[in-house]
Formats: C-alpha cells, sequence, structure tokens
C-alpha cells in the first residue's frame, strides 16, 4: 500500500484499484475541534479535484476534495457520532471515504510522505 | 480541503499589528486577519478556551476596538441626536449599550457608552470605528471634541473567577456592579475598567496604556484562574449569550426593532423621540416590524452558519446570520432573522444547508443563561 498527499491536504492509501481517503494531521491541527463531518454516500462518482466531502470545525465549514476520480464504495460512518476522530486519528479511524479509482494515473504528480513533509514545513 | 467560509471581516490593506502581537504570539496563539488587525483566533483550541472562560476566566485581546472620548459642553445633548440612549440620565460611572443611527433608522454600530471624568468614554466596533470616528465628526457640532484614544489597549477578562483575579490585581474593582465603571491604578498606570463584556459571564472590560499591556497581562496570567483566549471562543461565547455581532447580525438596512434591541431605547427617548429614524423605529415599536432577530436550535449535528436560508414549506422566510457549533450547549445553534409571524418561540422552520433542508426551532435567547453581577441582586 502506498500513501499519498495532495497540496489541499487530503491523504489517500492506494491497494490496487482501491483507496482509502482522510485528511492529514496537519489539516486537522489547523482547522481545530472538529464538529461535524459529511462524507459521501456508497455509489457517489467523485472527480480529481472535486467536492468530495464536507468537514466542520467550530469556526467554519471546509470543502474536502476527491485526490483522484472514482466511485465511493464506503463512507466513515463512526464520524457522525464521533467527528473529533479526525483531531485524534486523522490519519487513521478518522479516514473519510474509500473509493475505486478510475485511472491510477491520476496519482502521478501527488506527493510522498517526504515531499508532504517538506510542503508544509514551507507554509 | 479549503476554507468556504473564512470571517469576512478582513479589510483589503496589510493587517496592521496591535500592541500584544508579540505576547499572543508567544503564547502559540494563531494570528489572522480581523477588522485590519492580525488578531489571535486561538491559542490551544477554540472548544477548551470557550469552557474555560465559562467555568473560570479568559482574557480577550479587544485592542482593535475604539476608544473615543467626547467632550465639550452640551456633549450630552449633542451625542443623543445620534443615539437613542438617555445619555443626560447617565450617571458619573455608569455605561450603557446603545446604538449609532442612521437617518432611516438603521443601525451603523453598536457602541458602548460610559460617563467618564473625561467626557464620555466610547468604545466601538474596531472595523467600524473610522466610519463611526467621521460619522460622529461630521454630525456632532465644532465645539464637541472627539479623542480617539490609539494609545491604550484594550482587555476584557470574562467568566465566573474574573473578579475573584482581577481583585488581587487591581484592589477594588469588586465594588462594581454590572454596567458600572471607573478609574483604577495598576501601579502608577491609570486603568478605566467597566465590569461588562460580551460573552454572558460577569467580567471586566480594561483600558489601560499600550506600553504596559504586555506587562498587564503577564501578571493576570499568573494568577491561576486565568487564561488567554481568542477571537474564534469570543464570537461563540457571544452566539450562546445571543448577542449580536455587528456586520453580521446587524447593520444599516436594520433597526433596532428587527433587531430585537428595544430595551436600547431608552424610556425618556422613546418619549422625546430626536434620534436619526425615530419615526421609523417607534412606529416599528408600537407596531411591530416586519421582521425579527431570533435565536435558531438545530436538529442534529450539523452547523448551519451565516447566510443559508431560512424556509417555511416552500417560502423563504428568513436568513440565518450567524451560527455554529456552541461548545456549552454541545449543539449548533444559529441566530438569524425571520418573518415576525414566525418569531414566536417553538416555531418549526427549515434552513437550506449545501442543498439539504435541516429541521429549526425558533427559541428565545440567551441559549446559555447570561450570569452578570447585577447591583442588589443575590451574591
Amino acid at each position: 500500500m502506498t500513501r499519498y498527499f495532495t497540496a489541499e491536504h487530503e491523504w489517500i492509501d492506494v491497494d490496487g484499484n482501491t483507496a482509502t481517503v482522510g485528511i492529514t494531521d496537519y489539516a486537522q491541527s489547523q482547522l481545530g475541534d472538529i464538529v461535524f463531518v459529511e462524507t459521501p454516500a456508497s455509489g457517489t462518482r467523485v472527480t480529481k479535484g472535486g467536492d468530495a466531502a464536507v468537514v466542520e470545525s467550530v469556526k467554519a465549514a471546509s470543502d474536502v476534495y476527491a485526490p483522484v476520480s472514482g466511485t465511493v464504495s464506503e463512507g466513515n460512518d463512526a464520524l457522525a457520532d464521533d467527528p473529533a476522530l479526525v483531531n485524534s486519528d486523522p490519519e487513521g479511524e478518522g479516514w473519510f471515504f474509500k473509493l475505486t479509482l478510475d485511472d491510477p494515473s491520476e496519482l502521478d504528480g501527488l506527493m510522498d510522505d517526504a515531499a508532504y513533509q517538506a510542503f508544509i514545513a514551507g507554509l | 480541503m479549503s476554507d468556504t467560509n473564512e470571517p469576512d471581516d478582513f479589510l483589503p490593506d496589510e493587517p496592521l499589528a496591535l500592541p500584544l502581537d508579540a505576547w499572543h504570539r508567544a503564547r502559540g496563539a494563531r494570528m489572522v486577519p480581523f477588522a485590519g488587525y492580525l488578531m489571535p483566533i486561538q491559542y490551544e483550541g477554540i472548544m477548551a478556551e470557550h469552557l474555560w472562560t465559562r467555568e473560570s476566566a479568559g482574557l480577550f485581546d479587544v485592542s482593535h476596538m475604539g476608544q473615543l472620548i467626547l467632550s465639550g459642553d452640551g456633549v450630552d445633548a449633542a451625542l443623543e441626536a445620534l443615539v437613542p440612549a438617555d445619555i443626560a440620565g447617565l450617571g458619573e460611572g455608569r455605561q450603557r449599550y446603545s446604538l449609532l443611527l442612521a437617518e432611516d433608522g438603521g443601525i451603523l454600530d453598536d457602541l458602548m457608552i460610559a460617563r467618564a471624568p473625561m467626557g464620555l468614554y466610547l468604545v466601538v466596533n474596531g472595523a467600524m470605528k473610522w466610519d463611526d470616528i467621521g460619522h460622529l465628526r461630521e454630525h456632532l457640532p465644532d465645539d464637541i471634541t472627539i479623542s480617539h484614544l490609539e494609545d491604550r489597549a484594550l482587555l476584557a477578562l470574562q467568566g465566573p473567577k474574573a473578579v475573584d483575579a482581577l481583585k488581587r490585581v487591581v484592589p477594588g474593582v469588586d465594588t462594581l456592579s454590572f454596567m458600572e465603571a471607573g478609574s483604577f491604578f495598576w501601579g502608577l498606570e491609570p486603568l478605566w475598567i467597566s465590569r461588562s463584556g460580551y460573552t454572558g459571564e460577569d467580567g471586566f472590560e480594561i483600558s489601560l496604556p499600550a506600553a504596559h499591556v504586555s506587562e498587564f497581562c503577564d501578571r493576570l496570567c499568573a494568577e491561576p484562574e486565568v487564561k488567554p483566549i481568542g477571537l474564534g471562543a469570543r464570537d461563540s461565547l457571544r452566539l450562546e449569550a445571543g448577542l449580536p455581532l455587528y456586520g453580521h447580525d446587524l447593520d444599516e438596512t436594520i433597526n433596532p426593532v428587527e433587531a430585537d434591541l428595544g430595551f436600547a431605547l431608552s424610556k425618556r427617548r422613546r418619549a422625546e423621540g430626536g434620534f436619526p429614524g425615530a419615526a421609523t423605529i417607534l412606529k416599528a415599536h408600537a407596531e411591530g416590524a416586519a421582521r425579527r432577530r431570533v435565536g435558531l436550535r438545530i436538529e442534529g449535528k450539523m452547523p448551519v452558519r451565516e447566510s443559508a436560508e431560512i424556509f417555511s414549506g416552500a417560502d423563504k422566510v428568513g436568513v440565518v446570520t450567524s451560527g455554529g457549533f456552541a461548545p456549552s450547549v454541545g449543539a449548533p445553534i444559529a441566530m438569524g432573522y425571520v418573518a415576525t409571524p414566525l418569531a414566536a418561540p417553538g416555531t418549526a422552520l427549515e434552513a437550506e444547508v449545501r442543498g439539504k433542508r435541516v429541521a429549526l426551532t425558533v427559541t428565545s435567547m440567551p441559549f446559555i443563561p447570561h450570569r452578570y453581577h447585577r447591583k442588589g441582586a443575590a451574591q
């Protein structure tokens, strides 16, 4: 399994044609206390760079974009009852949705862990 | 990921640093542009800071707000021509909430007015202060002096333990009651302190020379009850307290009756008129306005935020002007304007958020009871 990152602070774990998406630890630290998450329903079509989910902190609502195009296979239902999972375990239990990739070549140009760490260090 | 509704109080020019800028940064604050200044939005987190203020004491830097002294012969009558408050009846050391009104009765700003030894002491919103100063200069007689106290900082210490902490640093402040103010000293430095605030809690607002504010904040934060609190929690605290925020819940298209601020129309002024928009406002006060500011409880966990439209069935009947998660309520809440026939507590309405309907119930405000230290009340 390979993990990639976007400049919009999503992470995506890819295993063959399927992937899991969430927001990074840096993103949750910037947002602060997460009070609500809206994940896409199974079967939803998402396109690379398009709106896929919404995460709300006390202060504001933020869009979460799809790192790649595909079809959602599952949203993380645990976030409905416990949105703070995104704060406590953003890159694990706090995942947002799983999807089936349309085109694995869309992963080209996403960052690996080292590139992402360098990216946020420069922010 | 990207923010879709960041605070919109940004002014176009490069934001300025306030006297406590380095102090905030040293305490881990995240600084954001607000009302033309860089201000701390949060330190450890909005939720924790909010709850700390409700149970202990939170220190807020509100130095972006405008502090003015109006002085000169006839200043009371001159200011009464611009606001609906009874200024002539405002005793020494008393403070009143009021509104700067436009000719059509719209609200140009909301403000505090206190009777200080040097004249009338006004605190106006940071984002509006330059407009307010221009308005005052244009409409007040030339022999009224407007002093903008740009060399003074303004702090708020809010929460049930604010009095315990502050009286150790500034003896005697506990003699003030809600909406009273007076002169105090910290060493040789003169302070102007009122017992008031914007959280619904007991607390104080402290005006002091900017040159000494960092030292004073260090001294306050040495008290175990006190932590610095950012703008984020200031907003969630005032929303729970049902207090409107200018530029969001109040603006120049809304009159005081619509805003449910009838208490700001002093009795003598209602009888005599003589303030801008008096005819419109007094008619609305007697007969009711077409819309009214109300509190809204929200079903479920999804916050309903500013600009969300409010519906009764298919009809659009209002708009949300402030909304978010309320840490002390443990749920999302909002305030907004609805058509007056739908403004009664208990009325079921809906808001539209990202194309979906969310159930709302009109509720009386505040959402969290005020705990002011009122004169004569049981301690």
